[in-house]
């Protein structure tokens, strides 16, 4: 290991000429946060009895479920083997790993001029970080191929460096090969990224202009804002404005992180590091964002800004209906820290007061559900998750749906929703699995790419709507674990929807509105009716079950009226028992949520709404 | 009584009642219950409070027997005494259940109500009933109960079919209960019941019929029909979880239910509660009914309860426990709770709507009055009676009973 090398050049007087910008591509579990550990270990920032696994993720479930939600930007300081008097700043940007967070990628990738793409060496490459590559390739940064996992058994390093070589277009002798978790190459790997990554290049003297990558809320200290210089430099104790929205904000800590946060004077041409200004909300301090002076700043922000928008919605309803004003507190909370995070208070004749909350993806809805229960401590109902949909009537109104409930009843001329560009890597024995449920799921093949003789590419335009529901689940059972999956956003296609109702009495149920394909409104109705009449308690009178599409019933089933509901003896010792008996029996019927005049236990709603085939595919990620 | 007590604050070591709930008793009737905890076999379905050894030890080495027994009761009723002071009420009932009151001497269950009529007087019309095992008497037994006051006895008949007797484990012969009753009636009692007990693993519509059919014959003027509950912990809920036997489900019980009324109220038998019909007013338990309309009664015996002025206790389940407390001259009680309004309002309506008189409907509250009315127009109520202020149950409801009241008393 290298001595930890002398003469570090301090944040805001270091030459551009000896910085590094880099973040890693990986799938998730491919071993980024290790590489992250060992260099954190190898460059000395870290010392060896501080070091603690993925060192760099902060909440719980990160650590938990092994995957990055939150980037953050580390400097290292990297005197190279091949230059050992010359200290250079690496400053490693980690990313997150999830299609839902593709825009922030794309921020993490744009503050970068080069990337380290990390690949299993026992797996090959993985959707999601193909796509990531192709982000990283649009912007124009240098690609450091990587192996990792050499040392185990199953390691394939040939195989794969032929296949990073063919996407890369490399030769596939220029392929690292390293194991970051007995940090065997990671050494080269830091020296290659001094010899290959080009160092930023900037306007020192131009008005200062720094993108924000990340933004981060902290109890104590209010928002982090992580930033990349581009032009100019930022100073401490100077006002500071917000491009997007003109805000303007003192600058009460710049500085960088050791992996801590250790303050400096400032922030030059092509550094990264954080700032804060005491602003509460991350919305007032947004991923994309350019961060400029108040006093003589730039004019012109930088490229690339978008708001964060929400693909996926879910209602979350409080299991407990007094818990109301603790959800809204939750999700106020977690809104600090989540720009991305949408909700507005709904109410469902079903189930109370709750949010309809609009997420970016399946696992964003998973992870803010998880942190509300666990973070929170509140029991919730979430119904099942759904996309935004456009209506265009008639008379030419239209109407954005985003719960199923209030899809319009009038005349519809068209049902705009929106669709996706899927990309599927697979084992070529899959193939006919993996184009049999895209075509169910209404995909449009687009093309298929072989990556190498057994691995291959297929892309599908898919309705998202299709991939929301169980589509991940059931590719991965198809696939018996082995295919991956990403997809992006491309816009809306006209569709044959129609909202399927469950009727319970002749009650809609609004919770168990669904908006479906008019092809599988029928076999979606007959299911939901037959798994009601499982969980339905028999009441006092029959109950029938429905499916209908407006007016018509596309399917039923009978819950049989209870006859017998009386216990049979009732003499002195019984008395204080059967009452106590009642008592319990009422607290259990306050559970029950009345649907028009038949009782419906909460686990009927539970079992329906998360029941396996309509769960988040978020969770089979491991 | 089932066997699991209830929670609730302690007893005073004396027994001693607050003064609130011997306010106004003169007003209501007393009764008696006499618990007798032991059986010679303990049957599948039973989770009641009763044990098969003879002797059982208790605290302080003092000996339950089944020989002493009547003695040790006794020492409760003359406690009944001091607690309720100078109550100047007679008893109007006894009630002497088990377990297996016949396994004690007849003498013995005459001895225990001579306490009764020794400590507080017996009223001249007073029902006093035992339990009987139709296995465990004879007309000997029998006629020594009558003529030490016993007039009304209950046979545990439970069905006519061998195959569901043995299910639940009755030791006694087809036909042996119908006999009983023949010599109850030679015996001179006045008032005979038989229980039956329907829906038992096994048992079918025609099994069931003739039950009904072999108990009306015998010519009792009481008849109580209960569906079967497999309580939990008992043999026969272990026989079902192992799949042993099959669960009978509540279709089942309800249509059941349907044929006994039919069947009873062609044999000119009229229902009076949920599971008890009589041939006449006269026929009815009148110690039960005490037990349905909130009136006070004392309960001796391990793990009795009694009910006095909303005041209601238990005593200890173990009979040795039980008589280790008495002979410390201490209440056996284990626990016990005081009534609010509201429990009392509660109680009434639960007990109450089970009777052929049902319910007033002055005891319900707004929303309690607004399923009333829902409850009508279901055909769960009365159309008459409702008419008159009282909620009483149609056959149906009769049949959904507990879910009615859930409603009624919101």
């Amino acid at each position: 290991m290298p001595a930890i090398p002398s003469h570090v050049p301090e944040p805001s007087r270091t030459d551009p000429a000896l910085i590094r910008n880099f973040c890693i591509i990986a799938h998730i579990d491919h071993g980024k946060s290790t590489l992250a550990d060992r260099m954190l270990q190898l460059t000395g920032v870290v010392e060896q009895r501080q070091m603690r696994a993925q060192y760099l993720d902060r909440m719980d479930i990160e650590r938990e479920r092994g995957i990055t939600i939150k980037s953050q930007a580390v400097r290292l300081p990297w005197a190279p083997s091949h230059d050992e008097g010359n200290t250079h700043i690496l400053n490693m940007i980690d990313t997150p790993g999830h299609v839902d967070f593709t825009y922030e990628v794309s921020r993490s990738l744009a503050a970068c001029e080069g990337t380290i793409l990390l690949v299993d060496a026992a797996q090959g490459i993985e959707a999601q970080t193909l796509a990531n590559l192709y982000l990283a390739m649009e912007n124009d940064l240098t690609i450091i191929p990587v192996l990792n996992k050499i040392d185990l058994p199953a390691a394939q390093p040939e195989k794969f460096s032929e296949e990073l070589a063919n996407l890369v277009g490399c030769d596939p002798d220029d392929v690292l090969k390293v194991s970051a978790k007995t940090g065997l190459g990671v050494d080269a790997l830091l020296d290659k990224v001094v010899a290959e990554v080009p160092a930023p290049v900037g306007v020192k003297d131009a008005p200062a202009r720094a993108m924000i990558f990340d933004s981060v809320y902290d109890s104590y200290r209010g928002v982090v804002t992580y930033v990349r210089v581009i032009d100019g430099q930022l100073n401490k104790r100077e006002r500071i404005r917000m491009m997007s929205t003109g805000a303007t904000h003192e600058l009460l800590e710049i500085g960088t992180n050791s992996p801590e946060m250790l303050s400096a004077d400032g922030l030059g041409v092509g550094e990264v590091g954080y700032l804060i200004t005491g602003v509460k909300d991350v919305r007032q301090s947004k991923v994309g964002d350019t961060v400029t002076s108040q006093h003589k700043g730039a004019e012109e922000a930088l490229g690339g800004y978008k708001d964060p928008r929400p693909m996926v919605f879910s209602g979350l309803y409080p299991l407990d209906g007094s818990d109301y004003p603790l959800l809204r507190e939750a999700l106020d909370k977690l809104q600090l820290n989540d720009a991305a995070l949408v909700y507005e208070p709904e109410t469902s004749a079903a189930l109370g007061f709750g949010f309809r909350v609009g997420f970016l993806g399946l696992l964003h809805l998973d992870v803010i559900r998880e942190r509300l229960e666990r973070e929170f401590g509140l029991d919730l109902i979430a119904t099942a998750p759904n996309v935004i949909y456009r209506v265009v009537m008639e008379d030419g109104t239209e109407v954005e749906v985003t719960n199923p409930s209030e899809f319009p009843e009038g005349k519809i001329n068209e049902v705009y929703e929106p669709v996706v560009r899927a990309t599927i890597l697979a084992p070529t024995e899959f193939i006919g699995a993996i184009m049999e449920l895209c075509q169910t799921r209404r995909g449009t093949l687009l093309g298929m790419d072989y990556l190498s003789e057994d691995r291959v590419e297929i892309r599908y335009t898919l309705p998202l709507a299709e991939i929301v529901f169980d589509f991940f689940d059931q590719l991965k059972s198809k696939t018996r674990g082995y295919a991956s999956l990403d997809y992006e956003p491309t816009g809306e296609q006209t569709s044959s929807l129609v909202k399927v109702d469950i009727l319970l009495h002749g009650d809609k149920v609004d919770a168990f509105s669904a908006i479906t394909h008019r092809d599988q409104a029928y076999a979606y109705g007959v299911r939901l009716v037959a798994k009601l009449k499982e969980l339905i308690p028999r009441q006092a009178f029959e109950v029938p079950v429905q499916a209908a599409i407006g007016s018509r019933v596309i399917a039923r089933e009978t819950i049989r009226a209870i006859r017998k509901d009386v216990l049979a003896k009732c003499y002195g010792g019984d008395i204080s028992r059967k009452r106590k008996l009642l008592e319990k029996q009422k607290e259990g019927k306050k559970r029950m949520k009345m649907v028009g005049s038949v009782e419906v236990p909460q686990e009927a709603f539970i079992a329906v709404l998360s029941s396996d085939d309509s769960a988040g595919s978020g969770k089979g990620k491991k | 009584m089932p066997s699991a007590l209830p929670d609730g604050e302690p007893v005073p070591a004396d027994g001693a009642l607050p003064a609130s709930a011997l306010a106004g008793a003169a007003d209501r009737p007393l009764g008696f219950y006499l618990h007798v905890p032991y059986c010679a076999t303990r049957c599948g379905y039973c989770d009641f409070n009763t044990y098969t050894a003879t002797e059982l030890r208790g605290t302080g080495g003092v000996l339950a027997s089944r020989d002493n027994y009547a003695d040790t009761l006794t020492d409760e009723i003359r406690l009944a005494r001091k607690v309720l002071g100078d109550d100047p009420r007679e008893v109007r009932t006894v009630f002497v259940g088990g377990g297996t009151p016949t396994l004690l001497a007849a003498g013995d269950l005459v001895r225990m109500l001579q306490a009764i009529r020794d400590e507080f007087g017996l009223a001249p019309d007073a029902e006093i009933t035992t339990e009987a095992n139709p296995e465990s008497v004879d007309p000997a037994y029998l006629a020594t109960l009558r003529e030490g006051g016993f007039n009304r006895i209950s046979f545990g008949m439970q069905s006519a079919e061998q195959h569901v007797l043995k299910i639940l484990d009755r030791t006694h012969t087809p036909g042996r209960p119908e006999a009983c009753v023949a010599e109850a009636r030679a015996a001179g009692f006045d008032h005979v019941n038989l229980d039956l007990i329907y829906g038992t693993p096994g048992e079918s519509d025609d099994d069931w019929r003739a039950s009904l059919d072999a108990a009306l014959g015998a010519g009792p003027d009481h008849v109580s029909a209960y569906a079967l509950i497999v309580e939990e912990g008992t043999q026969l809920a272990r026989r079902i979880r192992r799949g042993e036997v099959p669960m009978t489900d509540d279709d089942v019980h309800a249509d059941r239910y349907l044929i006994a009324e039919e069947t009873l109220s062609a044999a000119g038998f009229d229902w009076y509660e949920v599971s008890n019909w009589a041939t006449s007013d006269a026929g009815r338990c009148l110690h039960n009914e005490l037990y349905w309309r909130g009136a006070d009664w004392w309960g001796a015996g391990p793990g009795a309860h009694s009910h006095v002025g909303g005041v209601r206790w238990w005593n200890v389940k173990h009979p040795g426990a039980y008589a280790g407390a008495l002979a410390a001259g201490k209440s056996p009680g284990a626990g016990r709770e005081i009534l609010t309004d509201e429990d009392r309002r509660v109680e009434r309506i639960l007990l109450e709507l089970r009777l052929r008189e049902g319910v007033p409907l002055s005891l319900l509250r707004e929303t309690g009055l607004t399923a009333s009315r829902r409850a009508l127009s279901e055909g769960l109520l009365q159309e008459a009676p409702y008419g008159e202020g009282r909620a009483v149950l149609t056959l149906r409801g009769r049949l959904l009973a507990d879910a009615v009241v859930r409603d009624l008393v919101d």
